[in-house]
């Protein structure tokens, strides 16, 4: 009984230190993985043209990655502008001002908001925000479009940013020792000065972190943003035009990618950018907010 | 001085509730747009038949090809990303409790892991099937989302885990069980809201994402009967099929879009009940 028991014992312990080896090596060997599927292209052109160059023709084996680097950053940068401000107000409300009530009630909603599908947000917004785009900014603004465009896409993903962000928000927000809010309160300071003075200036590295991490997952968002933006390679300032992220490349080509030479490989380079980049920013924000919790 | 204090108080307190009222509009309006849509195209055949002369140009039909598709690429991968998690989190917090450091490097590194995209892993799933030789098929699907839902998995079920009180951890070691017992038979227990969440929180995040299946699953009007055949999936139901120009094939995209709204809804409140639910009876 004894020995059986020891037994179970020791086999498990091989068994969980397996699993848990397999998942923490699982980036790394993900990295190797896309590296050597992109070793040929790194053969064929070097890594500064492959990124700045704008010369995108997989017939005639110019890979140029620039348009689509342009474009990720473009969108991302601003569904940021729509969504960060809007995250911050509503969390600083939803940890000073709100009842109770609403707080037990603003849980679910973020719950569900962070659980629909982003087929759905990009379905959502083919039937809302690109004809809104179309035919009521574009006419203000006195452009043409067919709403198909960078800023439908900026949209649609700061809508799914929304509760990712929030979330780490009121985290670090909640984590503020309310003896400070008190001795705020207590000097005579309105809630909104507590905020000012006290709370964001105390959960500053927060802040900039969940902004961060924002970022990342901005980036790295495909279908919504794909069924919104256009999908066409060009690089123009005017987010009314369609654009061509990244990870749409990947998910739009990967039918024809095995016929075109050097193109499969390609599309793995642009996977590889995704995870270094995504990863890189993940690590430093994520750093960040451990070295500050501890403090 | 005093006044400009109370109103700037009010001018942020107004904006600040508006920040917050708005996102609870903008999910019923999200909610309200997909239902309308999704329920005046929701009919039995949509739910009961697969579609018919094509997905993208045959009318008839319903959408349960990716019904089935997604249930059991969802089942699966859920299965397996058990399997894979539950172990190395009970590990984090049994074997490694007196090693802090480990444990919140540990967490960092399965904290980013969850943020990696799921183009990424798909892409990844997509060599990986390249190199063992595989076609897109239930198998590669299943795989791959197992890969994406893990770290989410353990990462949950680790949170839930982290906050039991070291005293049960030690009890349990003093009546002289082993680490594995005390692991399954105490903490697993213990925190078994968590595993509860976990588990459905990576079953929604799998049954809904596209971007992982796209390449690694397929896509056919058929249900699959083997592990090597190709499956639908409601995400790429709805992506494929609504650019459509028949009016009847954009109809399945619109219900397959409520079927899978539904389903979300309900696994996100049922997630929150029975958390509820089942850590009542937790040793305090």
């Amino acid at each position: 009984m004894h020995f059986k028991r020891r037994i179970t014992d020791r086999v498990n312990n091989i068994w969980m230190v397996a699993t848990l080896a397999i998942v923490l090596f699982l980036p790394l060997i993900m990295g190797i993985a896309l590296y050597a599927k992109s070793i040929p292209i790194f053969d064929a052109q070097s890594l500064p043209s492959l990124l700045g160059s704008s010369n995108w023709s997989p017939n005639d084996g110019k890979f140029g990655f620039w348009p689509f680097i342009f474009s990720s950053i473009y969108v991302t940068v601003l569904s940021f502008i729509f969504s960060a401000p809007l995250c911050l107000f509503a969390a600083i409300y939803l940890t000073q001002f709100a009842t109770r009530r609403l707080v037990h009630f603003m849980h679910p909603v973020i719950d569900i908001l962070a659980g629909i599908p982003s087929v759905i947000y990009g379905m959502w917004g083919i039937l809302v925000i690109v004809p809104f785009v179309g035919d009521v900014l574009a006419p203000v603004f006195g452009v043409k479009t067919s709403g198909y465009s960078i800023l439908a896409g900026g949209i649609v993903l700061a809508v799914m940013c929304i509760p990712y962000m929030l979330n780490m928000l009121l985290e670090s927000f909640n984590a503020v020792p309310t003896g400070l809010k008190e001795a705020a309160l207590s000097l005579g300071a309105t809630r909104w000065e507590t905020v000012k003075h006290v709370i964001l200036r105390k959960s500053f590295p927060g802040i900039i972190s969940s902004f961060g991490l924002g970022l990342a997952k901005a980036f790295g968002e495909t279908l919504a943003v794909m069924m919104v933006v256009g999908n066409m390679v060009q690089i123009s300032g005017n987010p009314f035009k369609a654009g061509y992220p990244l990870p749409a490349l990947i998910a739009n080509n990967y039918g024809e990618m095995m016929s075109i030479p050097l193109y499969d490989s390609a599309l793995m380079f642009a996977a590889l950018i995704l995870l270094v980049v995504i990863l890189a920013i993940n690590l430093i924000f994520r750093y960040f907010i451990y070295k500050t919790q501890k403090a | 001085m005093n006044k400009r204090k109370i109103i700037e108080e009010k001018i942020f307190k107004l904006l600040t509730g508006i920040a917050t009222y708005s996102l609870i509009a903008i999910l019923g309006y999200i909610i309200a747009i997909i239902f309308i849509n999704g329920f005046s195209s929701l009919s039995f055949d949509m739910i009961t038949k697969t579609p018919s002369g094509g997905y993208y140009y045959g009318g008839e039909g319903g959408v349960l090809n990716a019904i089935v598709g997604s249930l059991y690429i969802a089942l699966g991968a859920t299965f397996i990303a058990i399997i894979i998690g539950v172990p190395a989190a009970l590990f984090i917090n049994v074997h490694l409790i007196r090693y802090k450091r480990t444990q919140n490097f540990i967490r960092y590194l399965l904290d980013a892991l969850w943020g990696i995209p799921s183009i990424v892993y798909g892409a990844f799933g997509f060599a990986l099937m390249l190199y063992l030789g595989m076609n897109a098929s239930l198998l590669a699907g299943i795989i791959t989302v197992a890969l994406l839902i893990t770290p989410i998995i353990i990462r949950t079920f680790d949170e839930v885990l982290s906050t039991i009180p070291k005293g049960l951890h030690e009890a349990s070691l003093a009546m002289g069980s082993t680490k594995t017992e005390t692991a399954f038979k105490v903490l697993f227990r213990q925190g078994f809201s968590g595993f509860i969440t976990a588990v459905l929180l990576g079953f929604g995040r799998g049954i809904g994402d596209a971007a992982s299946v796209l390449f690694t699953a397929g896509y056919t009007d058929l249900i699959p009967k083997y592990l090597d055949e190709p499956a639908a999936t409601l995400p790429l139901a709805i992506f494929f099929q609504l650019t459509s120009p028949i009016p009847e094939v954009r109809d399945r995209a619109y219900a397959a879009a409520a079927i899978l709204t539904i389903i979300i809804l309900i696994i996100s409140l049922s997630a929150r009940f029975l958390s509820r639910n089942y850590s009542k009876s937790n040793i305090k």
